[in-house]
């Protein structure tokens, strides 16, 4: 009798504690509410019972960490994984050397009109499709936050 | 994410040809892959991916920074010109003084790589000057 007693408690205790533990998927949107204020992209969250695997790209070590601390402090979680990688913050030139360093890309190519604004390269008029991609090039390494191209291919 | 997605192709051929300090970041919908090819053909390579993703680059939504890693030893470039003379100048910057011309396809002696855009240079002649270095072609050995 006393043991089949035992094995009731236990039986009871397991549903129990079945019941009252968060679910995979519930602590995924936890977690994924709890870290979408730290600053970061590309966020992705897993997790597999109560284990869970943080990935994306943080701007520094303090915003991996945090968001691992704030993984942690959701309920039913039992460790946390993180594998989210720091990436260093993209350097925009200055609108000044920009313009300098623009300028001296497109001497060669007489029909192209290049302007700078805001780290914004503009680029109007004609070119040919080879010199298209030399001239891509050639913008694409002087650090410019992004190229709008309306160039005409000849 | 979407745009990790749009030139999944172009970071995975730069994964694939060993692309150096590869970085992608995303950052108000521009997609920034930058890094160190060990080929200048490897950089044609992603820039023919780049082409064939985006038709003449118009959609103004990634910034595809991949230089050719230059070997040290590098003390020769040949001029790459269309057709011209390649002006030297005085200090690195089109507003300043030309002091001499390499002729197209002729090479001359690296000085030092000042910048990624120019580059100090010496002729056969003893002229020392800056040129673009889109114009030069490192001379292996």
């Amino acid at each position: 009798m006393n043991f089949f007693k035992s094995v009731m408690m236990l039986l009871l205790a397991t549903v129990m504690l079945y019941s009252c533990k968060p679910k995979d998927n519930d602590i995924k949107t936890e977690v994924e509410k709890k870290i979408a204020t730290v600053e970061m992209t590309a966020t992705t969250v897993d997790v597999k019972d109560g284990v869970v695997t943080v990935g994306g790209q943080a701007k520094d070590d303090a915003a991996k960490t945090l968001a691992e601390s704030s993984a942690k402090e959701v309920k039913g979680v039992k460790s946390v994984v993180n594998n989210i990688t720091v990436v260093a913050p993209i350097v925009i030139a200055t609108d000044d050397v920009l313009t300098q360093s623009v300028k001296d890309a497109v001497k060669d190519y007489p029909t192209v009109v290049a302007t700078v604004n805001a780290g914004v390269i503009n680029l109007t008029g004609s070119i040919t499709k080879d010199g298209l991609q030399k001239l891509m090039m050639a913008l694409s390494s002087l650090k410019p936050k992004k190229i709008d191209n309306k160039l005409t291919v000849k | 994410m979407a745009l990790q997605d749009k030139y999944k192709q172009l970071i995975d051929t730069a994964t694939a040809n060993g692309v150096a300090d590869l970085q992608v970041r995303e950052q108000d919908g521009v997609l920034y892959i930058d890094g160190t090819a060990s080929s200048g053909a490897i950089k044609d390579q992603l820039w023919d991916v780049y082409n064939a993703i985006d038709p003449n680059f118009t959609s103004g939504d990634l910034i595809l920074n991949v230089n050719v890693a230059i070997d040290a030893a590098v003390t020769k470039v040949k001029v790459v010109t269309q057709s011209s003379n390649l002006n030297i100048r005085k200090g690195p910057g089109t507003d300043q003084p030309i002091v001499g011309k390499a002729a197209h396809h002729e090479i001359i002696t690296l000085v030092n790589r000042s910048n990624e855009q120019w580059w100090l240079v010496r002729t056969n002649d003893n002229e020392e000057g800056y040129c673009y270095a889109q114009y030069l072609e490192p001379v292996e050995g």
